[in-house]
């Protein structure tokens, strides 16, 4: 049956039945793919979305479910001006496969709109659910702090500059 | 019976392919494979005129590497002609738009190691171009344009360096050529810089764009006028660079294999037998094809190649959601008559069984026996590890489109060569019938050397009218890997009385489909160090049967091998009462037992320097790491450090780990330093996440990953049964670099070996308790 989705600022209808996983509604029928796919049961996180703010795993969300604002990693900038997380993910060059960079960086926006400035303790915790088989996770945590706190950028041993 | 036979049959001759596979990337590499060095030293494809740019067009200027100055002249047309044409022989593509953006076309796959920046700046710093105005896109997969176009064994760096510089270097001297033409002064008197061509008494200028058409027109130059630049002279090459897609990955833009859409695609899902070897009696077909979405289902009976198609129910579907719905539906019948019934308690139990039983050796130098009768003290200990998966984060995906006579494949294999000559021979196709697109991967680390999945889609593409897109589950991706093999050693060590490692044991019991031949990452490594070291040494190998496919995984048989050696060179060490930093020197310098050289596989020919193991190297690396350790001082009661080395991929390699333990067994990782000498770095920020995240790869694994096997299946089936590690245990790892002035070699591999011996001998500095298998789980160890 139809639903009626917000996403990325759009309302939207899909005709899929209600308890197809948001993930797939988004993928296969709204062609957004920066949500992926990697283990169907909320373990590994590359699948995450924004719902109205809050980090969820959009391959465990029934459509029929999803009733709030959706932003996907594709919705994140605005008016073409990248978040600051996106940003510092440039800058310090996280990615190495980059297939859960999407759903990293959704994760750290959900913590950094409660904490705009967390600490490591936070970070394990909000970004605890989002796995990186590259384990590049040296580098997202950086990026998170730079992004919360540019002024505290630093240049040193373990950080790229572009 | 005779069916049994034959799998185990046709899974060793698959396991010789993939050994021979493995062994070729491994295979010393002095810059050009055969194509690669024909198409440009001009032998039976370079000869040909014109290197074209073949499909590729539009929008911009082509520039070619054109080799063969006079052919090219001769050829009718051929100047300015730059549209799409038949097969011609390139090296390396570069593109020139009006507005001075260069585009270069990467041959290899990009699988996270961060090839497609690397290649991109190789060619950039020859042709002098402004980076910050290159794009790097993939480069079609044409073998017979490019040599071979794989990622794996560390090899693509190697293997490009000339053939990318020489192409960079090529269309500099063009661009050169045309401004030297336009203002009528000689050559020499022109320099280029940031993709500006400049003749300095008269301070012309004039940008590539500007320059391009004319460019296109000049001869190529003959490769052996070529002159590349020296290191000094580097602009681009050494710094930091942000990857060259990342923009597009924190956009969420469809890079990745599971990301195409084709119009009008159809979605499908594979069934495979549970265990290997079984086949479908009766499955509930009519039933699966009613649900609602589903298009068709159909057994494939496959071909009996545990590395192409097994047979299998494929599931077709309107979306992915409904095929994984139907999949659960799915009852089928299978006859298990011939499967595998693999138990590796089992064969643990056979493993032990098999101490002291030593097969005839496969190397024995000098007078073992003696030498250990007159050792002043003798060292015994047993090693193990267990079988580990690949679990890259995308799961294997592939969309195949049969039209026209033509299989048209979008995919994210290592093997893009290979993977369309194995659809070829399926099919029954010639080369030109096969296009295969190569996508970014979502990981690789080996498992995508294997294109089962590609032949897969072919085979189920061939039935469905559209094309499909084939998704495996998480699930489907755990029961079907080609997993890292285990294995047990029984290590025996000979210490002179001033501490001289005067004989060594190695008794490998490895696996093997056929009772013979090892299954891919069993048998002899590089990483049975020190066997070619000691001045008495037996290695033997005896083999239990395993049906259970394995494959390649990072830095094969080191990953896992340099655990047992290394550990065990440091119970010689202790042994002997020696410091082992100082123990390791000596053994590096010691000259190698006759018979074998210190290389890769034998009888590849004569490798490049870069290529061989070499003492002063693996010196100056463990010595960096001891003194950035700070190896020696005296640490704060209940600290432990351990240092370990290996050499592996060309690498040269170390770890140093600081930790401390708790009562309880929980580590404390206080400090991690890594070291690696492979060259000159091409991307100092790329270069130190491959240090970065082949150590907490490393970690993961060792302390906590494994597989299982019983009645021929894995038993672990998603990530709650296989925690890789996760942010809030990820340490920092200092990487530091020694950049010898060997030819740069890869980075994908060799900074992962050593970390697991650092990490034992580190518990053993901290508690005295030996770790001698893995994961470390299995003796209580947490972090």
């Amino acid at each position: 049956m139809p639903y009626q989705l917000n996403v990325n600022r759009k309302m939207v209808t899909v005709d899929v039945p209600g308890e197809m996983p948001l993930l797939w509604a988004l993928r296969d029928e709204l062609d957004l793919k920066g949500p992926k796919y990697g283990c169907g049961v909320g373990m590994c996180g590359a699948c995450t979305v924004l719902m109205d703010g809050k980090a969820i795993r959009s391959c465990l969300t029934p459509v029929s479910e999803a009733k709030g604002r959706i932003v996907t990693i594709e919705g994140l900038a605005e008016n073409g001006k990248l978040h600051a997380l996106q940003e510092a993910w440039i800058d310090l060059d996280v990615a190495q496969c980059g297939y859960c960079q999407g759903g990293q960086i959704l994760s750290a926006a959900a913590l950094l709109s409660e904490h705009p400035k967390p600490t490591d303790a936070q970070i394990d915790e909000a970004m605890n659910g989002n796995l990186c088989r590259c384990a590049t996770y040296i580098r997202i945590r950086e990026a998170i702090h730079q992004a919360a706190e540019p002024e505290k950028k630093m240049e040193g041993a373990f950080h790229a500059t572009v | 019976m005779q069916q049994c036979e034959q799998l185990s049959e046709q899974m060793a001759r698959f396991n010789d392919e993939l050994q021979a596979t493995i062994a070729g990337f491994q295979k010393p590499a002095s810059g050009l494979d055969k194509a690669g060095r024909e198409a440009l030293e001009g032998g039976s494809l370079g000869r040909r005129s014109f290197l074209k740019l073949a499909g590729l067009a539009g929008g911009g200027l082509v520039l070619a590497f054109r080799i063969d100055a006079g052919k090219a002249a001769a050829e009718p047309g051929a100047a300015g002609n730059h549209g799409p044409s038949a097969d011609q022989e390139l090296n390396a593509f570069v593109r020139v738009a009006p507005d001075n953006t260069v585009t270069i076309y990467s041959k290899a796959p990009e699988i996270g190691q961060g090839i497609k920046t690397a290649f991109g700046l190789i060619i950039a710093e020859e042709l002098d171009a402004d980076w910050s105005k290159v794009k790097v896109e993939q480069a079609p997969i044409m073998p017979k344009i490019y040599g071979s176009q794989g990622a794996g064994g560390s090899t693509s760096i190697p293997r490009g360096w000339d053939q990318l510089r020489q192409g960079g270097a090529a269309a500099r001297a063009m661009l050169v050529a045309a401004a030297a033409a336009k203002w009528i002064v000689p050559a020499s008197e022109l320099s280029a810089s940031a993709s500006v061509v400049t003749h300095a008494s008269s301070g012309r200028k004039a940008t590539y764009g500007e320059l391009a058409n004319a460019a296109a027109a000049m001869p190529v130059p003959d490769v052996a006028t070529l002159k590349l630049k020296e290191r000094k002279d580097y602009k681009l090459l050494g710094k930091r660079y942000t990857g060259v897609d990342n923009r597009r990955l924190v956009t969420g833009q469809p890079l990745f294999g599971i990301d195409v859409t084709v119009p009008g695609m159809l979605y499908a899902n594979y069934q495979m037998a549970p265990a290997i070897g079984g086949t479908v009696k009766s499955a509930n077909l009519d039933e699966i094809k009613k649900m609602p979405g589903v298009v068709d289902a159909f057994v494939i009976d496959g071909t009996g190649n545990p590395g192409e198609v097994m047979t299998g129910i494929a599931i077709i579907a309107k979306n992915t959601w409904t095929t994984f719905k139907a999949k659960e539906a799915l009852k089928v019948d299978w006859d298990e008559t011939h499967a595998s019934t693999d138990s590796l308690t089992g064969l643990a139990v056979q493993a032990k069984a098999l101490k002291g039983k030593l097969p005839p050796p496969a190397t024995n130098i000098g007078d073992v026996d003696a030498a250990f009768a007159s050792a002043a003290k003798v060292v015994e200990a047993d090693y193990d590890y267990g079988m580990v998966t690949h679990a890259h984060l995308e799961p294997q995906s592939t969309t195949a489109w049969w039209h026209d006579g033509v299989m048209e494949i979008w995919t994210q294999t290592q093997q893009p060569n290979s993977g369309q000559s194995m659809v070829m021979a399926m099919l029954k196709l010639p080369q030109e019938k096969v296009i295969l697109h190569q996508m970014r991967a979502g990981g690789g680390f080996g498992r995508r050397l294997q294109n089962d999945y590609v032949c897969q889609a072919a085979a189920i593409a061939m039935k469905v009218n559209a094309p499909v897109k084939l998704t495996w589950k998480r699930e489907d991706d755990f029961a079907n890997d080609f997993n890292r093999v285990g294995g047990f050693h029984y290590l025996k060590g000979g210490l002179s009385k001033d501490g001289k490692l005067t004989a060594f044991q190695n008794h490998l019991i490895g696996f093997s489909a056929d009772g013979n031949r090892p299954v891919a990452g069993s048998g002899r490594s590089n990483g049975c160090f020190p066997t070619d070291f000691a001045p008495n040494v037996r290695y033997a190998l005896s083999n239990l049967p395993l049906m259970t496919r394995c494959g390649a995984w990072r830095a094969p048989t080191d990953n896992v091998q340099y655990f047992v050696s290394q550990g065990f060179m440091h119970e010689l060490s202790t042994a002997a009462g020696r410091d082992h930093v100082e123990f390791l020197e000596e053994w590096f310098n010691r000259p190698p037992a006759k018979e074998v050289a210190r290389e890769g596989p034998p009888g590849q020919g004569t490798p490049d320097p870069s290529q061989l193991f070499n003492p002063a190297r693996a010196v100056s690396v463990v010595k960096l790491t001891a003194e950035k350790a700070g190896w020696g001082k005296k640490l704060p009661a209940g600290r432990g450090m351990g240092l370990a080395f290996s050499w592996s991929h060309a690498g040269h390699a170390s770890h140093a780990v600081e930790i401390s333990v708790s009562a309880n067994k929980k580590i404390t990782l206080h400090r991690i330093v890594t070291v690696v000498d492979v060259g000159p770095v091409i991307n100092m920020s790329s270069a130190e996440q491959q240090m970065q995240g082949a150590t907490i790869d490393a970690l993961s694994t060792v302390m906590n990953l494994e597989v299982t096997v019983e009645k021929g299946r894995v038993q672990e089936t998603n990530f709650h049964e296989y925690p890789i590690l996760r942010m809030a245990d990820a340490p920092q790892v200092e990487a530091h670099f020694i950049q010898s002035d060997f030819r740069p070699t890869g980075l994908g591999e060799p900074a992962y070996p050593s970390f697991a011996p650092a990490l034992a001998n580190a518990i053993f500095a901290a508690t005295g308790q030996r770790v001698r298998t893995m994961p470390f789980s299995r003796m209580g160890y947490s972090l």
